[in-house]
């Protein structure tokens, strides 16, 4: 009965259809600001789940829906940062303790961390884009000795609207690599912007890309990440190459419509690549001419 | 501890400039210190001076009731604060405010002004770089115009 | 042309009353077998019991924007070219329930995956393109990281039974994509229908499935006659193929023309209708459908068609990325003929025509990859 297709069917390695969700209950909720949450996940069977920074899982709300949402935490537990911005998002936002959601994944790239040891790494994040560098971030701290320095450039609207605002503060706390008097070294400098201020902010006030020409950078041997907005993105990371940093040691996170998450529903691509597939986490120059053009 | 001129000779903003117009501008400027929220000038006030921030930050503000103050924007070391002694009616458009210690080389704007009446081609010089500054704040200032962080729903 | 390079054994040659007899042999041992078959006044794949349900002595007339069924003068079975529905539908379903799911007083959930529904099926008089856009959705389906599951116990479960092409269509343009006229790999046997000196078919034997059912039905084996016949057929059909489309070059440069003012030339034509995605038999967008009952409490998911020309396609949190006609026609194309290639390694296109015919303003595919690579297009010298 078997024809012969030129392809070989792949061994399928899951139990389960890809399609069908998997099932995490919330154990921890914390609202980030007025539009934010962030959920803390368990699976219900109990098994171990795999994620890397970067990666995504598709998240789905009871009878509502389903989206694609970076993951943006995976000390013990799932993390997701979701904003509200439609009907599936709303809802997932919505769930309390002890809520069921559905996840399927991992999938997409991940933030080349390993390639990346021995750099100094800089993390720059716009908005919602600081999510899915925190796990990035975080493990950068946990293994700051195997990396050079490290440097975050942080925007967000308002000093309010900022993620993680307390882990912000305490990363912000350290802005130098001078050894503190508890002898610990600290190695990730913070400096935060935003668009506009109340008069007790004593940060910068501007826009992300403003800070890249003054940064302590030293162009040879760093790695950036970026993520945030796709206009963020562009201003960015056309700053870093003004100041000379390699075009390949330029990363960035993209998002498109996803519906299936695993390559195969169409909606996610941009121009020749697949984004669940072949991103979210790119090398700049791989999709630097995508985003220049209109309605691709 | 380096003279003005010494100091003018590393900023990127007075690269190029001939040493007798970098004389006669250090000659227009003095070391100036402000505390930790000390007012640099008002809104209104008379604007006869620029300012390169040598180490801090400045805060820009205006008062928009009834928010109250909104800072509009921030500029720190390297950066060049004030292009309004340029123009009548040289009066300041924002209240600057330190934020931390901020140290500071003021350059007194009536004397700039007679030489740059006086010699076009150092007017001109002098133009230059200013329109350049302007030309990279309005650059900056309209990419938060996007409003990028907003929800656009 | 005759291509033997797929085939486990000799061809041998069945007339109409054995072509019958596979048909009742493929049911006896379980097959559903699906054939063409003539309703809505079109030629479309459904069930048939023989060769009496086959639409013998009809052709189809198909132009740019048009497509009617004449009655040709002999009483050939497979004398037509491809109707609107391809094989894509009974691999690739156009609603396809997934899984269903209840939540309790409690908030406790669970979700029942729904089994799939694929039976052993036949499909007779599959074209060579209609075989290559098989392989080509195999391809997507069953070769990435994540495979489709549905789509390949489907694929598992047909059998093929192409048959070669012996009146091409005015939309058609196969050959100079290499797809047809005749057929290629990926079949289980492959038929030529041949006229001349008796009503017969020529069969090629392509996989152990295909030998093991002939074993069932009477045939002789092939002699000259035979191949001299359906190499006759074969040349007839591409010479009037010959020259339709020039595929050199497209890849580069369409992507090359994305910003071509012709663009908003086929825009101001196109209604953004879909019918072409729906026709194209590689096509594969899809969507999922989340439904609730009105108590919240059973949900389901169903998997769907989707079309790029929607403007629903590109949507993400507050606007689409495409939103004007042109941007998705643009993608359409570019991505069918250019970045198909990048993503899959294929071509998407298989030359089929459908999507020619069946646009309700005519818009042909072949002149407008032309126009935007800034060529002067070469069919017309056939019609």
């Amino acid at each position: 009965m078997q024809t012969t297709p030129e392809t070989p069917t792949s061994a399928v390695s899951r139990p389960t259809s890809e399609l069908t969700p998997r099932l995490f209950r919330v154990v921890k909720r914390r609202r980030e600001t007025a539009d934010t949450v962030t959920l803390e996940l368990e699976p219900l069977d109990g098994k171990p789940f795999r994620i890397r920074p970067g990666q995504f899982n598709m998240l789905y709300a009871f009878g509502v829906g389903e989206i694609p949402v970076s993951v943006s935490g995976i000390e013990g537990r799932l993390v997701h940062t979701v904003r509200a911005v439609g009907a599936v998002s709303t809802a997932i936002c919505e769930q309390k303790v002890g809520a069921v959601l559905g996840v399927r994944g991992p999938y997409g790239t991940a933030w080349p961390l390993e390639q990346a040891l021995g750099s100094d790494l800089l993390f720059i994040a716009g908005g919602i884009g600081l999510a899915p560098l925190r796990p990035a971030i975080v493990h950068f701290l946990a293994n700051h000795e195997r990396y050079g320095s490290g440097v975050l450039l942080c925007g967000s609207r308002t000093p309010g609207e900022i993620l993680f605002e307390r882990e912000v503060e305490r990363w912000a706390e350290h802005s130098s690599f001078d050894v503190d008097l508890s002898g610990v070294r600290h190695a990730l400098t913070t400096y935060r912007t935003v668009d506009v201020a109340g008069p007790s902010w004593r940060g910068m006030v501007g826009p992300v890309p403003q800070m890249i020409p003054k940064a302590h950078l030293e162009m040879r041997s760093t790695v950036a990440f970026i993520c945030g907005p796709e206009i963020l993105i562009h201003f960015a990371a056309e700053a870093l190459l003004t100041r000379g940093l390699p075009p390949r040691s330029i990363y960035v996170s993209l998002e498109r419509n996803m519906r299936c998450g695993i390559g195969l529903c169409g909606h996610c691509q941009l121009g020749p690549t697949i984004i669940c597939r072949d991103g979210p986490v790119y090398a700049y120059p791989d999709v630097e001419h995508l985003l220049e053009a209109r309605e691709l | 501890m380096q003279t003005i001129d010494e100091v003018l000779e590393e900023i990127p903003f007075f690269g190029g400039l001939k040493h007798e117009d970098l004389e006669l501008i250090a000659g227009c400027g003095s070391n100036v210190h402000f505390e930790d929220g000390e007012t640099l000038f008002r809104e209104g006030g008379p604007a006869d001076t620029f300012l390169l921030i040598r180490h801090g930050s400045v805060s820009l503000s205006c008062y928009a009731p009834p928010k109250g103050s909104v800072i509009l924007d921030t500029v720190g070391p390297g950066d060049i604060l004030g292009w309004s002694w340029l123009f009548p009616p040289h009066r300041w458009h924002f209240d600057a405010k330190a934020v931390g210690v901020v140290r500071a080389t003021q350059f007194d704007a009536v004397c700039l002004r007679t030489k740059i009446e006086q010699d076009p081609r150092f007017g001109y010089e002098l133009m230059r770089r200013f329109t350049q500054v302007l030309l990279q704040r309005l650059q900056w200032t309209r990419m938060r115009l996007i409003d990028m962080y907003a929800d656009h729903t | 042309m005759m291509n033997g390079a797929h085939d486990l054994a000799d061809p041998v040659v069945l007339d109409p009353t054995g072509l019958d007899d596979l048909i009742a042999a493929l049911r006896r041992r379980g097959f559903r077998v699906l054939g063409p078959r003539i309703a809505d006044e079109t030629i479309s794949p459904a069930p048939v019991d023989g060769i009496d349900d086959l639409p013998a002595g009809w052709t189809d007339v198909q132009e740019p924007g048009s497509y009617r069924l004449e009655r040709r003068t002999d009483d050939a079975l497979f004398g037509y070219a491809v109707g609107p529905q391809s094989w894509k539908r009974e691999l690739f379903p156009a609603r396809l329930k997934l899984w269903s799911a209840t939540r309790d007083a409690n908030g406790e959930v669970a979700v029942e995956e729904t089994p799939t529904e694929a039976q052993p099926t036949a499909f007779v008089g599959v074209r060579p393109c209609e075989v290559e856009a098989i392989t080509i959705q195999d391809r997507i389906f069953l070769s990435g990281t994540f495979t489709d599951r549905d789509y390949g116990e489907r694929r598992s479960a047909a059998f093929i039974v192409a048959v070669d092409c012996g009146d091409p269509a005015s939309t058609c343009f196969c050959s100079s994509l290499g797809t047809g006229p005749a057929t290629g790999g990926g079949f289980d046997l492959a038929l030529t229908e041949l006229l001349a000196h008796g009503h017969r078919f020529l069969v090629r034997i392509g996989s152990a499935a295909g030998q093991e059912i002939l074993s069932d039905v009477e045939t002789r084996p092939a002699v000259e006659q035979d191949f001299t016949d359906a190499a006759d057929v074969l040349d007839r059909a591409d010479a009037e193929l010959r020259g339709r489309f020039d595929p050199s070059g497209v890849r580069n440069g369409l992507v090359r023309n994305s910003e071509s003012p012709h663009w908003d030339d086929v825009a101001s034509r196109c209604l953004g209708c879909a019918n072409c995605t729906l026709v194209c038999p590689t096509c594969f967008c899809m969507s999922v459908e989340d439904r609730s009952s009105l108590a919240g409490d059973e949900a389901t998911r169903t998997r769907v068609w989707d079309t790029c020309f929607s403007v629903g396609h590109s949507y993400i949190h507050g606007g689409s990325i495409r939103p004007s006609g042109r941007s998705r026609y643009r993608q359409w194309l570019t991505h069918k003929f250019a970045t198909w290639q990048d993503q899959f390694g294929t071509s998407g296109c298989v030359g089929c025509g459908r999507c020619i015919t069946w646009c309700p303003v005519g818009i042909d595919i072949r002149e407008e990859v032309a126009a935007v690579m800034g060529r002067k297009e070469e069919h017309h010298a056939d019609d």
